[in-house]
Formats: C-alpha cells, sequence, structure tokens
C-alpha cells in the first residue's frame, strides 16, 4: 500500500499572488502557437466580402457573371441567396438591449439598402484568397446614393432620405434620462455652477491580428464547426444556430490562440453568419481573413461622444451635483453591444466621487458610418475624460489646488458600499464594493512628485510648457449572469481545467492555472487550462467586462471543492479511512501520517467535477493617474516626461500580468488622447483606413509610463477577492492627459476640451488663444 | 497563373517552392511551407508582424514576393528557438512578460535578433528606434525594450565598467 510520509508528493508552493512566467508564451515565443490562418484543411475555399463603398444608397443591381467565370471562383453569394433560406437574419443584440434599438439592428448581408462604407453586399468564394480578391473587381455593384448623414448634427437634422430606417421616421435611436438625487434644486442654489462641452473622437481597438474565421460543414452528421471564436462564444453560437436553423447542439465554435481583442473581436459579426452559410452551401470548408483595410470598415469602432457637462460646488470645492447630457453616434446599426457605450459613458460620469444629484440625458443615435462596439474601458474613457476636465476648470475658477478638490470629494472607506443608484435603465441598482478611493489619489500623486513639482505648472523650461494632471477613477469588473468550469484529475495526475472564459491573448491560461494549482495543491507544471470552445462546457459565458478571473476564476474554485469530495471518496477506500478524517493537502489526500498522493491516486480516474460561480454583483477597482507633459508651442507636440497609473484590483492573482495589462492599457489609452482617430469626411467616407494613415503607438511614442497594482480592499463578491484589472488603466489615461496639456498650456489661455490632442490640433488652439490674447489694430 | 520553381534555405534547411509569381515570402513561408510563426497583419509593410531575417537583415517578408528569396537565406521565429529550448531573446521575452496575445511577437524577435547580432552593446534608444517599426497593441512595448536589454549578453554585450 502506498501510505506513509516516504511517497513522494507533488506538494507545491502556493502560486497565487506570485509573479509566474505564462504558461501560454513558450508556444507563441516559438512560432507554434495556433491562430485561426494557421489553419488549412483539404479542399479549403477562400471567402473575401464585396463590401459598400458608398455610405448610404439603395441597391439597383449587382452583376457577377464576370466574376463566376474566372477560373478558381466557385461562388458568389448576395441577399437574395441568403432570403432563399428564408429572411435574411438580423444580428441580435447581446448587451444593452433597449427595446427601441430593436428597429436598427443589422441585417448578415446589405439588403436593398446600404448604411455605411464597408457594409457587406456580396460574398466571393474561390478556391484561393488571390483568385476570389480578383473576382471581386469582376463584380458590377450599382448602387443609388442617398443622403449620407455622417455626424449626429446631420443624423438629427435629417428628413426624408436622410433618415437610415424609414419605418423609425428618425436617426435617434432612443433618449433617456439616468438620475438620482435632485439635481435641479441642487443647481439652483448651488453658489458656483460651470458647464462645459466636450468630445471624444471615434477610434478604436485596432487588435495586432484582424479578425479570421474557418467554418466546416459535416454534412453526414449535420454539424457546423466555426473556428476563429473569441471573446463570447457560446452566445455566438446560440445566434448562428438561430440565424443558420440548426440546433445548439449542430454548431460547435473552436476558440485558437487570439491575436487580441480589447472588445472588438469575437462579437458576431455579419461574416460569422455569411461563412458558415457558404461552408453549409458549398459543402467544403471555407476560410476568411480579414484583411487590414477591411478591419478599419468592418469591425467595430468606438468612443464618438459629445458631451455637454454641468457641475455645481460649494465654495470650499465639494461637489453638490452633477448634470450632463451625452450624444453618442453608434455608426450605422445597433450591433450586438446594443447602447452598451453611451449607457455606462453615462453611468460613470460621477465617477469615484461622493456626488448624490446627478442627472444625465443620453441620445443614441445612428449615422452612416461603421457600427459602434465596445473598447476597452468602454464609456468609462470617455466620461473619465469629460468630469476629471470640468474638476480641473471648476478647482481652477474656486481658486483650489485640483487634486484637494478631488480628494476632499472622494468615496472614503467609510462610506463603503456606496450606493451608486440605477443609472443604467436595463440595470439592477449597485453600489461601490469595497475601497478608499483617497489613498490610491495620495500614492499617485507621491509617485508624480505633485507637491514638489506642482510650480512646474505653465512654466517654460527649454521651449516647453509642463503640466501636471491627474484623474481619479472607478471601474466595473466581473458580469454574470454565472460561469462554468470543469476540473478532470487524469489518470497521469495531471490537471485539466476546462472554462467558459475565453482568452484574448490576456494570459488567463496562467491564471486560472495558478488557481487551480492551488486549490488542488499541485505545481504549476501539472495544469492544463482549456478555455473558450463550446465543445468543452455545456454553457460559457466568455471574456468581457473584466470577469474571466472573476467569474472563471471562481467557477474553477468551486470545481476543486467538488473535486476534492470525489477525491477524498477515492482515497477513503484506499486508505481504508471514513471520509470525514481526509483532507486533500500537500499534493495527495490524508490524514495523519496516512496519505495518498494525487498522483497514485490518479491511477484509479479519472476523477472528473463541475464547478459554478453565480454573481450578479459587480466588482468596482478604483485608482488614479497622473501625466507630466510638455508641449512645444511651436509644433503642438505633447511629449510624456512621466505617466503613472495607480489601481487597486483587490487581489492581483499574477502581478506579472496585472502590471502588464496596466502599462499595455495606458500606453493604448495615450494612443487614443493623441494618435487613434477614425476621419470621415461629411459624405461618410472613412478616409484613413490604414496603418500608414490610422496612427498608433509605437516604441518611442510613450517610453515613460509606470503602473503600481495595489491590493488594499478585495472584494467581497467573489471567493478569490478579485476585481477587474484589464481595463482601470485605460479609463483614466485621457482625463490625466488632457488636464497636463490644459495645465501646461493654461498661460496661453488655451482650454482644451476635444480630442484627440494631435500637434495641428494643439498648435491651432495656441495660435488662436495668441491672437485673441493680442489687442485688435 | 504559371508557378515558378524557387530555391531557398530557411531556417538552415535548404527548400525547392512551387509558388505563383505573386506570391509573397510571408505566404510562401506560411502556406508553402507551414511556417506559421510568421505573421501578417497588415499587408502592407506598417505592422513589422511578418518581419522575417533575410541573409542577416530584417525584411518585411508581406512587401517581398517569395521569387525575391531565391537563393537567399531566411532565419524565421521557428530558427530562433523551440518551446523547450527557448533562445536568448524568447526567454528573455518570457521573463519579462513582453508579450501577450503573441500575434506580433514573431516580428519582435527577428527584427531584435537581427539588430542585437549586428549591435549587441545597442542601448534602450536604438533598441526602441529600431522596433518603432513593430506595432505592438498588448503591451506598451516597456516590457519589449526591458527583455531586450537583458537579451544583449548572450549576442556578446559587454557590461560598461562602473567608474
Amino acid at each position: 500500500m502506498l501510505t506513509g510520509i516516504t511517497f513522494p508528493t507533488d506538494a507545491a508552493t502556493p502560486v497565487t499572488g506570485t509573479p509566474v512566467e505564462r504558461l501560454e508564451d513558450a508556444r507563441l515565443l516559438t512560432g507554434t502557437g495556433c491562430f485561426v490562418d494557421d489553419l488549412t484543411r483539404p479542399d479549403l475555399l477562400h471567402a473575401v466580402v464585396l463590401r459598400s463603398s458608398m455610405a448610404h444608397g439603395r441597391i439597383v443591381a449587382i452583376d457577377a457573371s464576370a466574376a463566376l467565370e474566372l477560373d478558381g471562383v466557385v461562388a458568389v453569394f448576395t441577399a437574395a441567396d441568403v432570403a432563399s433560406d428564408g429572411a435574411v437574419p438580423l444580428i441580435p443584440i447581446r448587451l444593452a438591449p433597449f427595446p427601441e434599438s430593436q428597429a436598427f439592428r443589422q441585417p448578415v448581408i446589405a439588403v436593398d439598402t446600404v448604411r455605411y462604407v464597408g457594409e457587406p453586399v456580396a460574398l466571393v468564394v474561390a478556391t484561393s484568397r488571390a483568385i476570389a480578391e480578383d473576382a471581386l473587381e469582376l463584380i458590377e455593384l450599382d448602387i443609388d446614393a442617398l443622403e449620407a448623414v455622417a455626424s449626429t448634427d446631420a443624423a438629427l437634422a435629417a428628413e426624408g432620405d436622410g433618415v437610415l430606417f424609414p419605418g423609425t421616421g428618425s436617426n435617434l435611436v432612443l433618449r433617456y434620462t439616468a438620475q438620482m438625487g435632485d439635481a435641479d434644486t441642487a443647481f439652483a442654489n448651488a453658489p458656483y455652477v460651470r458647464t462645459e462641452r466636450f468630445s471624444t473622437q471615434r477610434h478604436s481597438a485596432v487588435p495586432m491580428e484582424t479578425r479570421g474565421l474557418l467554418a466546416e460543414w459535416d454534412a453526414e452528421h449535420g454539424h457546423l464547426f466555426l473556428s476563429g471564436a473569441a471573446k463570447v462564444p457560446y452566445f455566438n453560437r446560440r445566434a448562428l444556430a438561430e440565424a443558420l436553423g440548426l440546433g445548439m447542439d449542430e454548431i460547435d465554435l473552436l476558440e485558437q490562440d487570439v491575436g487580441g481583442g480589447f472588445g472588438v473581436r469575437g462579437e458576431y459579426y455579419p461574416e460569422d453568419f455569411l461563412v458558415c452559410f457558404a461552408a453549409r452551401r458549398l459543402g467544403r470548408p471555407v476560410k476568411w481573413i480579414e484583411d487590414r483595410r477591411e478591419h478599419f470598415m468592418a469591425t467595430n469602432h468606438s468612443r464618438e461622444i459629445a458631451c455637454e457637462l454641468s457641475i455645481a460646488c460649494a465654495r470650499d470645492g465639494t461637489i453638490l451635483a452633477l448634470a450632463g447630457r451625452l450624444d453618442a453616434d453608434m455608426g450605422a446599426y445597433i450591433r450586438t453591444n446594443g447602447g452598451v457605450v453611451p449607457a455606462k459613458a453615462g453611468q460613470f460620469l460621477p465617477g469615484p466621487y461622493r456626488i448624490r444629484d446627478i442627472h444625465v440625458d443620453v441620445s443614441i443615435v445612428v449615422t452612416n458610418k461603421t457600427p459602434v462596439g465596445t473598447y476597452r474601458g468602454p464609456g468609462r474613457f470617455e466620461a473619465n475624460f469629460f468630469r476629471e476636465r470640468l474638476i480641473d476648470m471648476a478647482a481652477a475658477d474656486l481658486g483650489l489646488d485640483p487634486n484637494v478638490m478631488r480628494a476632499h470629494n472622494l468615496i472614503t472607506a467609510a462610506d463603503m458600499p456606496w450606493d451608486a443608484g440605477k443609472l443604467v435603465p436595463y440595470e439592477a441598482e449597485t453600489s461601490f464594493d469595497t475601497g478608499d478611493y483617497p489613498v490610491t489619489l495620495t500614492r499617485c500623486l507621491e509617485e508624480i512628485g505633485w507637491e514638489k513639482n506642482k510650480h512646474l505648472q505653465g512654466t517654460v523650461i527649454d521651449g516647453l510648457y509642463h503640466g501636471i494632471g491627474v484623474a481619479c477613477f472607478v471601474e466595473s469588473g466581473g458580469a454574470g449572469p454565472r460561469e462554468n468550469a470543469r476540473i478532470t484529475l487524469e489518470t497521469d495526475g495531471t490537471l485539466t481545467v476546462a472554462v467558459g472564459s475565453s482568452s484574448v491573448g490576456q494570459g488567463i491560461e496562467t491564471a486560472h492555472a495558478q488557481i487551480a494549482a492551488d486549490a488542488l495543491g499541485l505545481p504549476l507544471g501539472k495544469v492544463r487550462v482549456l478555455h473558450g470552445s463550446t465543445t468543452l462546457l455545456h454553457e460559457g459565458f466568455g471574456t468581457y467586462h473584466s470577469r474571466a478571473v472573476i467569474m472563471g476564476g471562481s467557477a474553477i474554485l468551486d470545481a476543486a471543492t467538488n473535486l476534492k469530495e470525489h477525491l477524498v471518496a477515492a482515497a477513503a477506500k484506499r486508505l481504508g479511512l471514513p471520509n470525514t478524517r481526509l483532507v486533500v493537502e500537500n499534493g495527495g489526500v490524508g490524514s495523519g501520517d496516512r496519505f495518498i498522493s494525487l498522483a497514485e491516486l490518479a491511477t484509479d480516474g479519472p476523477f472528473s467535477a463541475n464547478g459554478t460561480f453565480a454573481n450578479t454583483t459587480r466588482t468596482y477597482s478604483y485608482g488614479a493617474h497622473a501625466c507630466h507633459v510638455a508641449v512645444n508651442p511651436q509644433t503642438g507636440a505633447v511629449k510624456i516626461l512621466d505617466f503613472v497609473a495607480v489601481e487597486d484590483v483587490g487581489r492581483a492573482i499574477n502581478p506579472l500580468i496585472v502590471h502588464g495589462q496596466a502599462i499595455g492599457a495606458i500606453v493604448q489609452g495615450l494612443g487614443g488622447v493623441f494618435l487613434d482617430h477614425l476621419v470621415y469626411d461629411s459624405e461618410g467616407q472613412l478616409l484613413n483606413a490604414s496603418l500608414a494613415d490610422y496612427l498608433l503607438p509605437t516604441a518611442t511614442d510613450f517610453p515613460n509610463v509606470r503602473a503600481v497594482t495595489l491590493e488594499l480592499h478585495p472584494s467581497p463578491t467573489n471567493p478569490l477577492g478579485a476585481k477587474g484589472a484589464g481595463e482601470g488603466g485605460i479609463v483614466a489615461v485621457a482625463g490625466a492627459t488632457a488636464n497636463a496639456v490644459a495645465a501646461a498650456l493654461a498661460p496661453l489661455g488655451v482650454t482644451i476640451t476635444d480630442l484627440p490632442l494631435t500637434p495641428p490640433r494643439l498648435w491651432q488652439l495656441i495660435s488662436d488663444a495668441r491672437a485673441a490674447a493680442e489687442p485688435e489694430h | 497563373m504559371d508557378e515558378i520553381d524557387i530555391t531557398l534555405t530557411v531556417n538552415g534547411t535548404a527548400h525547392i517552392l512551387s509558388v505563383s509569381p505573386r506570391t509573397t515570402l510571408a505566404d510562401a513561408l506560411r502556406q508553402g511551407l507551414g511556417l506559421t510563426g510568421t505573421h501578417v497583419g497588415c499587408e502592407h509593410g506598417v505592422c513589422g508582424a511578418c518581419t522575417v531575417i533575410v541573409d542577416g537583415a530584417a525584411m518585411r517578408s508581406c512587401l517581398m514576393l517569395a521569387a525575391q528569396a531565391e537563393r537567399h537565406a531566411i532565419t524565421t521565429v521557428e530558427g530562433l528557438g523551440r518551446p523547450e529550448a527557448l533562445g536568448p531573446l524568447q526567454a528573455a521575452f518570457r521573463k519579462h512578460h513582453a508579450l501577450q496575445c503573441g500575434f506580433c511577437t514573431p516580428g519582435f524577435l527577428t527584427t531584435l535578433h537581427a539588430l542585437l547580432t549586428e549591435e549587441p552593446d545597442a542601448d534602450a534608444e536604438r533598441i526602441r528606434e529600431v522596433v518603432s517599426g513593430n506595432l505592438c497593441r498588448c503591451t506598451g512595448y516597456v516590457a519589449i525594450i526591458e527583455a531586450a536589454l537583458e537579451a544583449r549578453a548572450a549576442y556578446g554585450h559587454q557590461e560598461a565598467e562602473a567608474c
């Protein structure tokens, strides 16, 4: 009998909370990972999408006869082909399902009308991608132009042909009011009120890997496989099953390595349907890989919101009330993310401050541009910029140190849990869970050297204007309703973890393995994590809203608890001891000196257990960002001398990964402040659909960024104590940076209210301010 | 379109490939040789994900025709190490968390390998300048620079004597 302390065990020191190197790295570093375009199949066909080059118009004719004659072209599908199976399916709304949005959903392929440049009109399938692209040029597409509306102002003013969905009568999808307390009275009685208009520009995530799909129809078994899944495979399976008239058990979505998500990748897009439709219709595997140009016009855009914001304060800087109006440009259709971007901007307008009287009006408007979805910190990035700019303006008016004013108004530990009200119409009331918000501000001010450096505000050193800006934030994570996992102790003594979370490259294979390893007392090297694919579990919810560790990790803990019961029962038989005396620890099961290692016990296996974590209570991480800039008044160029983000994430499962998330998010955010901008002309033409024209941060742009991760106040909402850690790094970047630029240029009379802060724009603001300051001749 | 035969050496092994004249080197490596570690992120030479080393120089394999690689020696990310035996840059990337999704990573590794082979003493500023032609959306570049600085030792970099 293999008992007693002489048997070697797998006992391992705990790894949760330690910066272990990532398990996924070895394959990704050696070119042995597998991204969707790395897949190939015998008899594989390649699809490309014919897209509208017009922002708004009626399709008069599509003539594909010449394309079909090209050697190697197998099929050209249009809405007429899709309609032969029934009505052309619409993209369903997954989040923020305002009922009014339903009339604005997108057909999976344009039917009669095109509403943005890039809208799919036809799918060409050929024996090679090159031939399919050749064929694209042979299709004659005749579109009669309709009035295009390329801004919310134009959209709201439009009548007749300028209304995107004539049946709705208006381009205004809906307008709603969210409020707490009595903002009207607070404003009426306030000693100080200021109102400003702000805007954030349309930009998006632009992951390095474009989207891609490979659909395979198994005619013999009536089963569809779709590779290239990400983010929410189980939801997309349901959507596809409904659209294709298949049962849920007749479709599986398979996840490969995923080259970045940041919100935009993995949603259910038109191509998800079209590629599956083609594979089933043709009975051959069909692959579609988005090219970079079409990525810019086909994959969700984000961030385009205009805001009018009013703040009411006491003379000591106490914020009495906040009132705002948000106008969100949603592009041509309401896709899967529904109204979540503007709704979250509305919810997070008051941010981490003790504000009781709030009034927010939100307008959701369609325009003839690419549809909008979520991009890392959706709505939060925008709202933070609006509010934090206004706080700096108010502090200046009141003659206060803006950061003293922030500290004076931040929610403290004594205020917790903070009733954050019901500022989102489709959600229940919520409350901020735990935290001591001023602590992160204090730390952030120490890091940036505020007391030592604040005399630099607006000073000129070597011709450059210096400024320091700060912004505070609160950020939600851990969306419900639940997540599932299964852990199996294989007969070779290793653990296989299957989880409903998805990887978008953020490192959950490692973080989840750490959680599982510690739960069973095994070394990390014995754990393998499988995720994302619908073949693994009956149900999963995926990765968004910083939920993979909170929800998936907690489901793994539950599965581990259940697995331990099985292991104890099995060990009891082997050891001849009652279950009640046995515990799983040190890589085995035992009691006193009677012990059996999991490796040995596994030979009786495999043992498997499921776990679920159900929770609809959100976590709220929080923190502060600070930025020190030097602005060249001759060119409008801004140099980031220092940027630091401080965030309390509750509990960091892997500090290395959390730190990497924060740094990456900061730099992405700085791109959103200075570079990223999807530019449209007044006809709805996208002007910069290439990486040569759409600027992203490079290695030389923002070298001076730092992040501090704190674990001060774990969340009580989940057994790990974790809060989201992937998005806080971006939320306050625009607020802090714009405040820094504004502080630098204050002596020139420049006011910063709109993003992006490109050199030409800043140069113009500086020139205008100087001209205005000169006495008239 | 008639195919042409090309001869090239990839990661030390000679290959003869039949390709269409318009086939890029990236597609030939990925589809012709199954070396899918070379990634294509933009197809117009901006993102750098497809960077391979041609006779010692970092080149965009999406901007180069396979036919142009005739009789040249190519090194791809697969030639820089194996999962169980990472090369020095790869090990440093892993240690410093210089990758997240890993899609751009092969291009950074090949670019840096070419740089450090030629300039093992490249400083942080030089490294930043050279990899500024490669885009990464995950890491913010900070850890990539740290990893490259550490990996220099394996390429012959000598730490300067402290004054």
